[in-house]
């Protein structure tokens, strides 16, 4: 369904991915895992149309979508939840849903999906007229996700959805992410937590200093024994190099 | 002094200060841009009058709509013609553009028209008042608040109940995010200067309306009014702009009242006084926005 070949990309003067080849197929789970710099978000940038590869290939359904504005690949049924929700503070959780569904025209679907969605995550339907910003930081990630799946997608990306969330909210989303995927959403799913997501995924790409380091199934990834040894060493020394 | 008639015409003033104002920030909120070519669309309005008025038999009402018209779509021009092509570049880029297209329109009034002030035929009803509680309050005046409330009234609607108005708030807060929803940018950003020209449009009409002329500078002070009306207000909000317009109108009036005649002169000085005066302690002007996000892209 996507199929990323050598794709190259800068993040100003810094080179943020050098040749990464990945494939989500339909209906399938996929996690990309790294550390914080390892070019997860920039990936996840490049796919949307945020950012321009410059070189390499990206095909979505057998169409080459290098060079698409984000709304075009938007409209093509690629939904992206960034890092940091990017719920509109000043809109109500369902003026929120609404534009989530802007590339749908239907209004009557709309309502339904609607109800849909406030049957799916109950507490935005206790908060439908809140303005988005006065929401937790859990709600604004059930809304964020609820706002992607509006355009009914046909691949979710998800970045760091569990960032900055309690336990027990966590705990939740991961649940989500996998009934999501039950119920036949294919998803790329970046996450810095390795044991949740290899819990919950068909397969797995681990990503260092833009390039794949690693791959393949969750039982691959984990006998590989020192995937929290490089995990944790690369930590350090990307946080050291950040400074 | 502070009777019926002076808060009536505060209030006339006020409305039309609040409609310039929203005109500028409802683009300043989505592009960042201070479009200060945003006073001409004032004066392609009031030529607009000046030519129909003098030169064709259609009634005044059929004018006045053509002039909003002729100046939202004076706006759309400039944004596709103009903006568009350098809006990916930087913000700097588009900021130069607004005075290329100013000093453009301007020297066009000035080829096609004359350098010398036109007049323009007002309607009857511009220059009667009507006698209310005591008072003599000119009909232009209660023309300009009821307009203005219509203005108000329309724009909050297409704001708040239609998909595209919460494209146009939601791209205020967060154009990236707006766009990966898979609204497309030229349309809001096309929306809001049509929005912005129906404003400065009907302003046109009562701004000329108390002057009865034009001049190919006369966009000058209406892009003033609206920038300090904005700043007043605070830059990120629409109810800021409203309230912006507002209280300059009040502050400048109270002002005309209570200053010595000898000081009447130095209105405008004493005015921005008062407006540093609040910045200084509401530096993001009265109505703060929601958001404090840093927009990218």
């Amino acid at each position: 369904m996507l199929v990323l070949k050598e794709v190259h990309a800068r993040y100003g003067a810094i080179t943020a991915l050098r040749g990464v080849s990945i494939e989500v197929k339909e209906g399938e789970l996929v996690a990309l895992l790294g550390v914080n710099g390892a070019g997860k978000s920039t990936l996840l940038g490049t796919i949307a149309g945020i950012l321009r590869p410059w070189q390499g290939s990206i095909h979505f359904q057998n169409q080459a979508i290098v060079g698409k504005t984000p709304e075009q690949i938007t409209r093509l049924g690629i939904a992206l939840v960034p890092e940091g929700r990017d719920i509109f503070p000043s809109l109500t959780t369902e003026e929120n849903l609404r534009l989530g569904a802007f590339t749908r025209k239907d209004r009557s679907e709309y309502r339904r999906d609607l109800e849909e969605m406030f049957s799916l995550f109950p507490v935005l339907g206790e908060r439908r007229g809140q303005l988005g910003g006065t929401l937790s930081g859990g709600e604004q990630q059930q809304l964020a996700i609820a706002r992607a799946l509006m355009s009914h997608p046909k691949l979710l990306m998800l970045d760091e959805p569990s960032l900055g969330l309690a336990p027990a909210l966590v705990d939740q989303i991961f649940e989500l992410v996998a009934r999501l995927h039950r119920s036949g959403v294919t998803i790329l799913l970046v996450e810095q937590n390795v044991d949740r997501s290899l819990a919950i995924v068909d397969r797995a790409y681990l990503l260092n200093t833009g390039s794949i380091e690693m791959s393949g199934t969750p039982a691959v990834l984990r006998t590989h024994a020192d995937i929290e040894g490089i995990y944790m060493g690369d930590r350090r020394r990307n946080l050291s190099a950040e400074r | 002094m502070i009777n019926f008639e002076f808060i009536v015409n505060t209030l006339s003033l006020g409305s039309l200060y609040a409609m310039l104002a929203l005109g500028l920030v409802i683009i300043y909120g989505i592009l960042r841009l201070v479009n200060f070519a945003y006073g001409e669309l004032v004066m392609i309005g009031g030529y607009t009058l000046y030519l129909l008025t003098g030169f064709t038999p259609l009634p005044w009402v059929a004018i006045a709509l053509f002039a909003v018209l002729v100046s939202m779509f004076t706006s759309l021009g400039t944004e596709l013609v103009a903006f568009r092509p350098v809006r990916e570049k930087s913000l700097t880029a588009m900021l130069i553009t607004s005075f290329a297209v100013s000093t453009l329109l301007q020297n066009g009034a000035l080829l096609i028209i004359s350098p010398r002030a036109r007049a323009v035929r007002l309607p009857q009803i511009f220059s009667e008042s009507v006698r209310i509680a005591g008072a003599d309050v000119p009909w232009r005046n209660i023309l300009t608040i009821v307009v203005s409330l219509v203005m108000l009234g329309l724009l909050s609607l297409l704001l708040r109940r239609t998909t595209l108005g919460i494209a146009l708030r939601a791209a205020a807060d967060n154009f990236r995010m707006t766009r990966m929803l898979g609204v497309p940018a030229n349309t809001v950003i096309s929306t809001a200067f049509a929005i912005s020209g129906i404003m400065a449009g009907v302003v046109s009409i009562f701004w000329i309306g108390r002057s009865a002329s034009v001049t190919p500078t006369i966009g000058l002070p209406p892009l003033l009014v609206a920038f300090v009306a904005t700043v007043i207000g605070g830059m990120r909000s629409l109810v800021g702009a409203v309230v912006g317009g507002y209280v300059y109108a009040i502050i400048i009036s109270l002002l005309g009242v209570f200053l010595p005649q000898t000081l009447l002169d130095f209105r405008e000085a004493f005015m921005f006084g008062i407006v540093i005066l609040i910045l200084l302690f509401r530096p993001e002007g009265l109505i703060r926005s929601k958001t404090s996000v840093e927009r990218i892209g």
